[in-house]
C-alpha cells in the first residue's frame, strides 16, 4: 500500500515496513536542537546525550544577551554543551537562527526525522525531511534519541500553474493561509507538490515549510531535487535517503493552488490568515513605522538580495526605520561579500547581527504603542513584536523593501 | 530649602561611581522604572541591603571622586532614600551639577572622610560650609558655593525644576 | 588666557575670565534629551531648533516596549519642536560620533550636551561638556551658567611608537596622575605627540576626559581637524590656542617614546598597567568588545582587521564588533574590515552603545571576563556585578580575542 512522505519517514525510523495514519510508533530521531540546558540530565544523573553528533545547540532568541539573566542563561547553555561533549555548539559570531544554522552545517539530510525545539522546526521539510517541533519532551529526545509519534494524516497542496517572477514562497503561503485558514493542517503532515513546488527556489520552499506551523502542520515537506542537493552538497553529514509519495499514497485532503495569477500578498493584523493582495490595500496608505527584514522565514541571501536590488540608489522613507537581521553568520558574511550591506546601509537601514531579533519581540527592535511594522517574519498575533497596541503586517522581502521606501504598505512591482 | 542639616553618617569609600548608584543593567534597561523602584538598586553591588537601613535625614560621606563615571543622576536615588546632605573629599563635576539640579545639597569637603566615622553625627551648614562632628566636637571647613552663584540659587530654590518653573514664567515663555 | 578661558569669555561676552568665576554663557548647541522636561514646563519652543541634536543610541533598536514607547515620545517631541538634527537608527549611531559627523562641533565653540562622554568634542578644539538636567535651561534660553574651571596642561613629548595609540596614552596618563587630575578642570593636551596622533587617537583621549574628571578635554586644532570638518561644518570658525602667558594650575609632562600597549585592570580606568606585566597571569576572556564612542572608528576597525585577518576568534571567546556610527559602518564595509572580522567569527553588530554600559547587545553574565575598547570598567559596568572588565586599545582587544587570553598585540602587529 502506498505511503506519503511522512509515513515513509516514520516507517523507516520506527523499523517498520509500513505505517498508517493514527498509528503510534516509537521513532528514532536523526537530530534535535536545544537552546538551553536540559536540567533532567543533572537531576537523573544521566552522563551523556544519546549522540553528541546529533544534538545541536545555539542561543538565537536573544543574541547577543540583552540582560544579565540572559547572559547567565547563555553561559549555562555553553557549559551544558561542554559538559556533555556537544560539538555542535554555535557561539555568537558563528551562530544564527537554529533552523538556518543546522542545515548550513549539514545536520539535515533528505529522509531525516528532526524533532527539535522551537515551533519553526517544520522548516526542515524543505530539505525533504520531516521536521516537527517539540518543547517539554526535549529531555526525552536528547537522552534517548527517540520519541513516540502518532502518525499524522497527510494532506496535499498541489502548487499549480507558474509563479510570477515578482512572487515568492511567502506570497504563496499567505494565500494558502487566507484561502484555507490557519487550522487547515492541524496535526497533519503537509506535502507541497506540483510544478510550482519544483519552480520555487530552496529559500522559498524554506519559507513555506517554515510557515507550515502557521497553518497548524505537524510537518511540511517538499520533495528533494537538484536545488536541494546544490545547497546540501559538501555539507551533509549523513547519506540522504530521499522520499517521494507513492503514486497510490492516501491523503486525507487534497488542494490545488493555482499560482499563475498570484500577486504579492500582505497579512494584516492580527493573524497570518488575514492576507490580501497588496494592490488591494495600497490605496489605504497604511503607514508603516518600522520595516523588518529578518527571521528564519525570510532573511536568507536571496531575500536580502531582493531588498538590496529595490533599495539600490534609494532611501528608506524618513519616517520609517528599517532593521535587517540576517538569519545566520554565514548569511551575514555572504551579504557583505556581495555588497548588499553597503547598499542597504547607504539607504539608511540598520544591519544588525544575526539572530531571531525583533520577530518574537525579544529585543532588537520592539514596537511602541500604535506603531505599525511590515515584516518578513511569520507571525503577527497581537503583541508579537512588542506593544499589544502595535500592528504587525507580514509580507515578502520585496514588499517590505517597497513599503520601507514609500512609507506605507506598497506593491513592490513598481520597483521590480 | 533648609540650610543646616544634622544627621547620622553613612560612610563610603573612594571612587563611588554612578554605575553603583544607578546600575545600568537594572535601571537603564527598564526606562519605565519609577524613582522609588530605581532607588532600591542604589549601592546594591557594593553594599547590598544598605537601602533598607537608611533613614530620612541621614547624611552620606565619601572619599575622593564621588559620583565619577556616567552622567546618570546618582543624587536622585539618594534623595528618594532620604539622604539629606552629601559630603565628599572630592566630587565629580557632572554629579555635582546633577546634585544641585536635584536639590540635594552636596558639598566638596576635602578631608571629610578622615574627619568622621560611620555612625557619628554631623551638623552641616551649607551656607557657611562649616561642618561640626557632634561626637568629637571638631569642626571642618567644606567648600560652600558663593551665595550669588547660580548653583547656590538653584539649590536654594529646591532644584532645577522649581528654578525653571519660576524663570520661564517670569520670561513669558509659558503658553497661555 | 587658556583655551577654555578664551572660549568662555567670548561666550559670556566679556574680555576675560578667571578660574573660579561664575558666568552665564551663550551655548552654541545642545542635545534634545530634555525636550520633555521643557514641555512639562509649558514652553512650546526651543531657543533655536537648528542647534539641537538628537540621536537614540543607548538602546537602539528598542529591547523592550518601554524603550520603544520612549523613542516614540522622542519622535513626537522632535516634530513638535521642529528639531532638524534628529538621526533615527539606521542613520545614526553613537551620539558623540554622529554629532561630530553632522557638524555639531567647531573650534572655538561652547557646547553642553547629554551623556558624560561629551568631553569627546574637545578633540575639535571646542569646549564641549556634559549638561544632563541643565540642558532644559539651554533649550529655553540658549545659555547656561558655568564656573570657569582651572586649566591644567598635559604635555605629550617624544614620539609615539607605532604599536601604541591614543588609548594607550590616556591609560598611561590616568595611571600616573590618577582619575581625578582633571576634576573640574579644563585639560589641554599639547606637545609633539598630540600633533603626531591622528584625529581618532586624540578623540579617544578627549572621550576619556570624563574618566579623569575633566570639564573640558581639549586639543589644539590643525589640518587634521580641518580635514574632518570640511564639508561637515559650513559656518566660519577659528582655531583657539592658549596665550603664551596663560596660567595653569598644573603642568604634567610625559615622554611617550617608550610607551608600550596598556590595559586597565578591572574596577577603574585608572588601573592602567603595561599589558606585558599581566601576561603571566594568563587572564582568560569570555568576551572581547570592539566598540563604543572611545575606540570604534575606522582606524580602530582597520587595526583589528589587520591583526585578525586569516585567523579565527578563539572558540571560547565571543567577539562583538560595533562601529561608532552608521557612517563608519558603511566605510568599514566598503573597506572590507567587517567582512574580515565576521569571517574570523566575530559578531558584527549595528552601531550601538549597548555592550559598553551593560544595556543590551552583549551583556556580561556572572564571573565573565571581558576585554573592551570602551571607556569604563567600574564594577557592574557591562552587566553582572560579578563580571570583570579590562580596558585596552583595539589592537590589544583583537589580539586577545584570537589568543583567548589577554596578550600583547605587538606579536601580531
Amino acid at each position: 500500500m502506498g505511503m506519503t512522505m511522512a509515513e515513509k519517514i516514520l516507517a523507516s525510523r520506527s523499523g517498520k515496513s509500513v505505517v498508517a495514519p493514527g498509528e503510534y510508533v516509537w521513532a528514532k530521531v536523526d537530530g534535535t536542537g536545544v537552546f538551553g540546558p536540559i536540567p533532567m540530565m543533572e537531576e537523573l544523573g544521566i552522563e551523556q546525550v544519546y549522540d553528541t553528533a546529533r544534538v545541536y545547540a545555539v542561543d538565537d532568541h536573544f543574541a547577543p544577551s540583552p540582560t544579565v539573566e540572559r547572559a547567565n542563561a547563555h553561559k549555562a547553555l555553553k557549559d551544558f554543551a561542554t559538559k556533555y561533549g556537544i560539538e555542535n555548539y554555535f557561539e555568537y559570531g558563528r551562530h544564527g537562527i537554529l533552523h538556518q544554522v543546522f542545515p548550513e552545517h549539514g545536520y539535515v539530510s533528505p529522509g531525516d526525522l528532526i524533532v527539535s525545539v522551537d515551533s519553526h522546526s517544520t522548516s526542515y521539510g524543505c530539505f525533504n525531511a520531516m521536521g516537527a517541533p517539540i518543547m517539554e519532551e526535549l529531555s526525552f529526545v536528547v537522552i534517548t534519541g527517540q520519541l513516540w509519534m502518532r502518525v499524522p494524516p497527510s494532506i496535499k497542496f498541489t502548487l499549480a500553474g507558474t509563479l510570477p517572477a515578482y512572487c515568492v514562497g511567502k506570497d504563496v503561503m499567505l494565500k494558502i493561509a487566507a484561502d484555507y485558514g490557519t487550522d487547515v493542517a492541524v496535526y497533519k503532515s503537509v506535502e507541497f507538490l506540483g510544478p510550482v513546488a519544483a519552480q520555487l527556489s530552496l529559500g522559498s520552499r524554506f519559507t513555506m515549510s517554515n510557515m507550515g506551523v502557521e497553518i497548524g502542520a505537524k510537518c511540511a515537506i517538499f520533495e528533494a531535487d537538484d536545488k536541494t542537493y546544490e545547497f546540501l552538497e559538501g555539507r551533509m553529514k549523513r547519506e540522504p535517503q530521499p522520499v517521494s509519495p507513492d503514486p497510490d499514497a492516501r491523503y486525507e485532503a487534497e488542494y490545488t493552488v493555482d499560482c499563475t495569477n498570484l500577486e504579492p500578498m500582505v497579512a494584516l493584523p492580527h493573524d497570518p490568515s488575514n492576507s490580501h493582495p497588496v494592490a488591494a490595500v495600497e490605496s489605504e496608505r497604511l503607514r508603516v513605522d518600522q520595516a523588518f527584514l529578518g527571521s528564519c522565514t525570510n532573511a536568507r541571501v536571496e531575500d536580502i538580495a531582493v531588498a538590496a536590488k529595490i533599495l539600490q540608489g534609494r532611501q528608506v522613507h524618513p519616517d520609517v526605520r528599517m532593521i535587517v537581521t540576517p538569519a545566520s553568520s554565514e548569511v551575514w558574511h555572504e551579504c557583505a561579500r556581495l555588497g548588499y550591506w553597503e547598499v542597504l546601509s547607504a539607504a539608511g537601514a540598520m544591519i544588525t547581527n544575526p539572530g531571531c531579533g525583533a520577530c518574537p519581540g525579544g529585543h532588537l527592535g520592539l514596537l511602541a504603542d500604535q506603531e505599525r511594522c511590515i515584516s518578513s517574519s511569520n507571525r503577527n498575533f497581537q503583541g508579537r513584536m512588542g506593544s499589544p497596541l502595535a500592528e504587525v503586517c507580514l509580507a515578502s522581502p520585496a514588499t517590505v523593501a517597497a513599503s520601507a521606501i514609500k512609507g506605507y504598505i506598497a506593491d513592490p512591482r513598481e520597483f521590480m | 530649602m533648609q540650610t543646616t542639616f544634622t544627621g547620622r553618617v553613612w560612610k563610603f569609600g573612594e571612587a563611588i561611581s554612578t554605575d553603583l548608584m544607578v546600575p545600568g543593567s537594572k535601571v537603564l534597561a527598564n526606562p519605565g522604572i519609577t524613582p522609588e523602584e530605581a532607588a532600591q538598586f542604589c549601592m546594591s553591588a557594593n553594599r547590598p541591603g544598605w537601602v533598607d537601613q537608611v533613614q530620612p535625614g541621614d547624611l552620606l560621606v565619601a572619599g575622593t571622586n564621588f559620583g565619577c563615571g556616567s552622567s546618570r543622576n546618582g543624587s536622585q536615588p539618594l534623595k528618594v532614600l532620604g539622604i539629606a546632605c552629601v559630603l565628599a573629599d572630592s566630587v565629580s563635576r557632572i554629579h555635582l551639577r546633577n546634585a544641585v539640579n536635584t536639590g540635594l545639597p552636596t558639598l566638596v569637603a576635602p578631608g571629610i572622610s578622615a574627619f568622621v566615622e560611620e555612625g557619628q553625627r554631623l551638623e552641616v551648614n551649607i551656607v557657611s560650609g562649616q561642618v561640626k562632628n557632634l561626637d568629637t566636637g571638631k569642626t571642618l571647613q567644606a567648600q560652600a558655593w558663593p551665595e550669588d552663584s547660580p548653583p547656590f540659587q538653584i539649590l536654594m530654590a529646591g532644584g532645577l525644576d522649581a528654578y525653571m518653573k519660576d524663570k520661564v514664567r517670569k520670561a513669558g515663555l509659558v503658553r497661555a | 588666557m587658556t583655551i577654555a578661558e578664551k572660549i568662555l569669555a567670548k561666550h559670556a561676552g566679556v574680555d576675560s575670565v578667571k578660574p573660579g568665576q561664575y558666568v552665564w554663557c551663550k551655548v552654541d548647541a545642545t542635545s534634545g534629551h530634555s525636550l520633555r522636561a521643557l514641555e512639562l514646563l509649558g514652553v512650546d519652543r526651543v531657543w533655536d531648533p537648528e542647534r539641537v541634536f538628537i540621536v537614540d543610541d543607548h538602546q537602539a533598536p528598542p529591547p523592550t516596549i518601554e524603550v520603544a514607547n520612549r523613542m516614540r515620545e522622542t519622535r513626537r517631541l522632535v516634530k513638535k519642536y521642529g528639531i532638524k538634527h534628529y538621526y533615527e537608527y539606521g542613520r545614526g549611531g553613537i551620539l558623540h560620533q554622529v554629532f561630530a559627523e553632522r557638524g555639531m562641533y567647531a573650534p572655538g565653540e561652547l557646547i553642553a550636551q547629554g551623556d558624560s562622554h561629551s568631553t569627546s568634542g574637545g578633540v575639535f578644539n571646542a569646549c564641549v561638556t556634559n549638561a544632563n538636567m541643565d540642558a532644559v535651561h539651554i533649550l529655553a534660553f540658549g545659555d547656561l551658567w558655568f564656573r570657569v574651571p582651572e586649566s591644567v596642561r598635559v604635555v605629550l613629548n617624544g614620539t609615539l611608537p607605532a604599536w601604541c595609540v591614543g588609548k594607550d596614552v590616556i591609560l598611561k596618563v590616568a595611571s600616573e596622575l590618577g582619575t581625578d587630575y582633571g576634576l573640574y578642570k579644563s585639560v589641554e593636551y599639547v606637545g609633539p605627540v598630540a600633533a603626531q596622533m591622528t584625529l581618532a587617537q586624540r578623540w579617544t583621549i578627549s572621550n576619556m576626559g570624563v574618566e579623569v574628571g575633566a570639564k573640558f578635554a581639549l586639543f589644539e586644532a590643525d589640518a587634521k581637524t580641518d580635514a574632518f570638518l570640511k564639508d561637515r561644518v559650513t559656518r566660519p570658525y577659528e582655531h583657539v590656542t592658549a596665550d603664551p602667558d596663560a596660567a595653569y594650575e598644573a603642568q604634567y609632562e610625559f615622554d611617550l617614546s617608550t610607551l608600550t600597549p596598556m590595559v586597565a585592570r578591572p574596577g577603574d580606568p585608572g588601573n592602567g598597567v603595561p599589558v606585558e606585566s599581566v601576561l603571566t597571569e594568563h587572564v582568560k576572556i569570555d568576551q572581547a568588545f570592539l566598540g563604543s564612542c572611545t575606540n570604534a572608528r575606522l582606524e580602530d576597525l582597520e587595526v583589528a582587521a589587520r591583526i585578525i585577518k586569516g585567523k579565527q576568534i578563539h572558540p571560547d571567546v565571543r567577539m562583538l564588533v560595533s562601529p561608532s556610527s552608521q557612517e563608519v559602518f558603511g566605510q568599514a564595509l566598503k573597506a572590507g574590515y567587517l567582512e574580515i572580522l565576521a569571517d574570523a567569527g566575530a559578531l558584527v553588530e549595528h552601531s550601538t552603545c549597548g555592550p559598553c554600559y551593560g544595556g543590551h547587545m552583549g551583556v556580561l553574565g556572572d564571573h565573565e571576563v571581558c576585554i573592551s575598547s570602551s571607556n569604563r570598567n567600574f564594577q557592574g559596568r557591562m552587566g553582572s556585578p560579578l563580571a570583570k572588565v579590562w580596558l585596552a586599545s583595539p589592537a590589544t582587544v583583537a589580539a586577545s580575542a584570537i589568543a583567548g587570553e589577554i596578550v600583547d598585540p605587538r606579536q601580531y602587529l
